[in-house]
């Protein structure tokens, strides 16, 4: 019996140019992050939350996602994944600069609270958790429709406690929604290990108690996580239902910037990290399947520098929101005053 | 023209809603086959599928988050808190998201979808199954707030309510889901959220109410004209947020008198509101101290019937604060 000596991303119906377009958008996602670090010590930026580490988990399960149809709730280390998705450098830059065109909020919400209408991305908030339910509405929407539509949400392994979480795996295991939650497991809730936070070790193993499957792959290998999010994306089409996909990844970074994580971290522990990178990790697997060459990695890093660059140049050249629409847009038909159907000066007022 | 009830003016209004716009659906505890444990859903499953009329789950925070999903995707979600006492599960979503997805995506993402919650005492239901709680909703920028008390004006608003882009908080005093019918018109009628109704016409003082308070109102109205030659004007407020300040002024203006109504706790109820605006905007047209008469300040009301009867406003205490206030 012959065995198939094709590259791993073959076997998984991915071309050449797929795994060199993901491994782009790895590189992509990170510079933008780096970015935004230097600008947040330049002073540019009030704070940063990243998703350094998560990138390979987030490109693999976005890829496997329809751009235009399918949707996204994503979490506030969602970076790859909402650039997977289609927000380009410039438009993250942009929402962390908090400039007037941001296109998540205009320059209402922090950095790192994803959003965008164009992509089918729905803008997410603070309190953690919520954008499960958010998009467990979605795939109910579509369900409701007959739509072919998908969503995927994801979150950290401490909100997966939230039990807006389970109301929402629950909701979707009783009607099998077309819903793909993504548990990106980096081991830490802020400060607090994974042991003093998730009972029993697996966010996976919890799925079992709302009859869907859980699945676990490790956030390093790309294609790995891939697969289960293609699997998990047929599975949602063929009326399945959901599946949830815990991908063990890294958190290369403190909390936030906000945040330094040696005050509750082994040094050598973080030192570890950077062996679990996903970036080197899939470079490597490209390159032992002969589709990455060391030009090739040049070309794409310069590539990715310049449109950092080019980026970060537009973003900063755009104006910043005014105050005379702050208080717009809050309901869809302006209501003066915000709650009352005249504005102050309708009676009295003045002569007084 | 139909008479019906209240109870009945929502069943109708969702259900020529549903005729008319596919998107609407319906979603919360006991809604389908049921019909809602007060049955205002009742037939709507058997006419529109399971899909469209939804048994969840008992997960208020999932009924209220995945109607926000739905409505971001494109549907028109009616959600049904079984009781307002229950709606606290849902209080983030509805309060942090549902209100707040308009301004945070600055206008990309819209929540139209309403929230009914049967609410208020009378009906033995004790501390969990009586709140008024509107008042968590009309201080919440973001959404918009409705409390019918009649069959016409339910239905009406009801219409309007599902229509609207925003997300509304559909008040139903449960005490007056089978009180009384009414003519209620037919056709298409929608009543526009954001404006009062003035009851009944009156000079010597302005009642302002909502809700079951409305037909208390219009009873001790009845009293005062008759006993006491006092013509009170009962302003039905129908809408809380956003507030009719024009009907509430322009009634001030001519009486000169407001007394304030609400089954609510006092305290940093919505009546505080009213009386603020009308301080700040008619003061010059005052002739009294604005009055509130509302719930006492108790966590919710207590069962046996005595004290329930203790906790409740009814058209007596309704003409006992008017005497009070027309006399001076």
């Amino acid at each position: 019996m012959a065995t198939d000596t094709r590259p791993r991303h073959a076997e998984l119906g991915l071309s050449d140019d797929d795994v060199l377009g993901m491994y782009r958008a790895m590189l992509l996602a990170r510079a933008v992050d780096e970015r935004m670090w230097l600008m947040q010590r330049a002073g540019k930026i009030a704070f940063i939350i990243s998703g350094q580490g998560h990138e390979g988990a987030q490109v693999a399960t976005s890829w496997a996602m329809r751009k235009g149809t399918d949707w996204m709730a994503p979490f506030y280390r969602s970076i790859a994944s909402a650039m997977t998705f289609g927000m380009s450098a410039e438009d993250i830059i942009t929402a962390h600069l908090a400039k007037r065109d941001d296109v998540s909020s205009g320059g209402r919400q922090m950095p790192g609270h994803y959003g965008g209408a164009p992509y089918n991305i729905v803008s997410l908030s603070s309190p953690v958790g919520t954008q499960v339910l958010h998009a467990v509405g979605i795939a109910m929407g579509a369900w409701v429709r007959g739509d072919d539509v998908v969503t995927m949400t994801q979150f950290g392994e401490g909100t997966s406690n939230q039990g807006e979480i389970h109301e929402a795996m629950n909701f979707a295991g009783v009607h099998h929604l077309p819903v793909i939650f993504v548990c990106e497991n980096n081991g830490y809730a802020i400060s607090v290990p994974l042991e003093r936070q998730v009972a029993g070790g697996s966010v996976a193993a919890r799925a079992a108690g709302y009859g869907m499957p859980g699945v676990t792959v490790d956030g390093g290998d790309v294609l790995g996580c891939y697969a289960a999010a293609r699997e998990a994306h047929e599975r949602a089409r063929r009326g399945e239902g959901p599946t949830l996909i815990e991908a063990n990844v890294v958190r290369l970074t403190s909390h936030s910037s906000d945040d330094d994580q040696r005050r509750y971290r082994d040094p050598a522990e973080v030192e570890g990290l950077k062996a679990r990178d996903p970036i080197p990790a899939f470079g490597a697997e490209l390159r032992a399947a002969g589709v990455l060459t060391d030009e090739r990695e040049e070309q794409l890093r310069a590539e990715v520098k310049a449109e950092v660059n080019d980026a970060s140049k537009r973003a900063e050249a755009r104006p910043e929101p005014t105050t005379d629409d702050a208080h717009e847009r809050v309901y869809a038909e302006p209501i003066p005053g915000g709650g009352t159907a005249v504005p102050l000066s309708h009676i009295g007022g003045e002569e007084h | 023209m139909a008479e019906l009830n209240i109870l009945e003016a929502i069943r109708s209004g969702m259900d020529e809603e549903m005729a008319r716009d596919d998107r609407v659906m319906i979603l919360g505890e006991d809604v389908g086959k049921k019909g809602g444990v007060f049955g205002a859903t009742e037939g709507l499953w058997a006419k529109y599928g399971d899909k469209r009329v939804l048994d969840t789950p008992l997960t208020e925070g999932m009924i209220a988050g995945a109607a926000m999903g739905a409505a971001v995707y494109g549907l028109r979600p009616i959600a049904e808190m079984q009781f307002a006492d229950f709606v606290y599960p849902a209080f983030n979503q509805i309060v942090s998201e549902i209100s707040r997805l308009h301004y945070r995506s600055n206008g990309a993402f819209g929540v139209p979808l309403v929230i009914r919650m049967p609410y208020g005492g009378g009906v033995h239901g004790a501390l969990y199954h009586s709140q008024s709680n509107e008042g968590y909703f009309t201080s919440t920028v973001g959404l918009k707030v409705v409390a019918p008390g009649t069959p016409a004006d339910a239905k009406g608003l009801l219409k309007a309510a599902i229509r609207d882009p925003d997300p509304v908080m559909f008040f139903e005093h449960k005490k007056t889901y089978r009180l009384f019918k009414a003519e209620v018109p037919d056709g298409d009628t929608v009543v526009p959220i954001g404006k009062a109704d003035v009851a009944r016409p009156g000079k010597h003082l302005s009642i302002f109410c909502y809700g079951f308070m409305r037909t208390c109102a219009l009873e001790a109205a009845e009293t005062l004209a008759r006993e006491d030659g006092v013509e009170a004007e009962v302003v039905d407020l129908r809408t809380l947020r956003p507030l009719d300040l024009d009907t509430v002024l322009g009634s001030v203006a001519k009486t000169g008198k407001a007394l304030v109504v609400h089954e609510a706790n006092r305290f940093g109820g919505f009546g505080g509101e009213i009386a603020a605006e009308i301080a700040e905007r008619a003061f010059e047209s005052l002739d009294g101290p604005v009055t509130r008469l509302a719930g006492p300040d108790v966590p919710a009301v207590p069962y046996h019937h005595a004290l329930e009867d203790w906790f409740m406003i009814g058209p007596a205490r309704i003409v006992e604060a008017a005497r009070t206030l027309a006399a001076y």
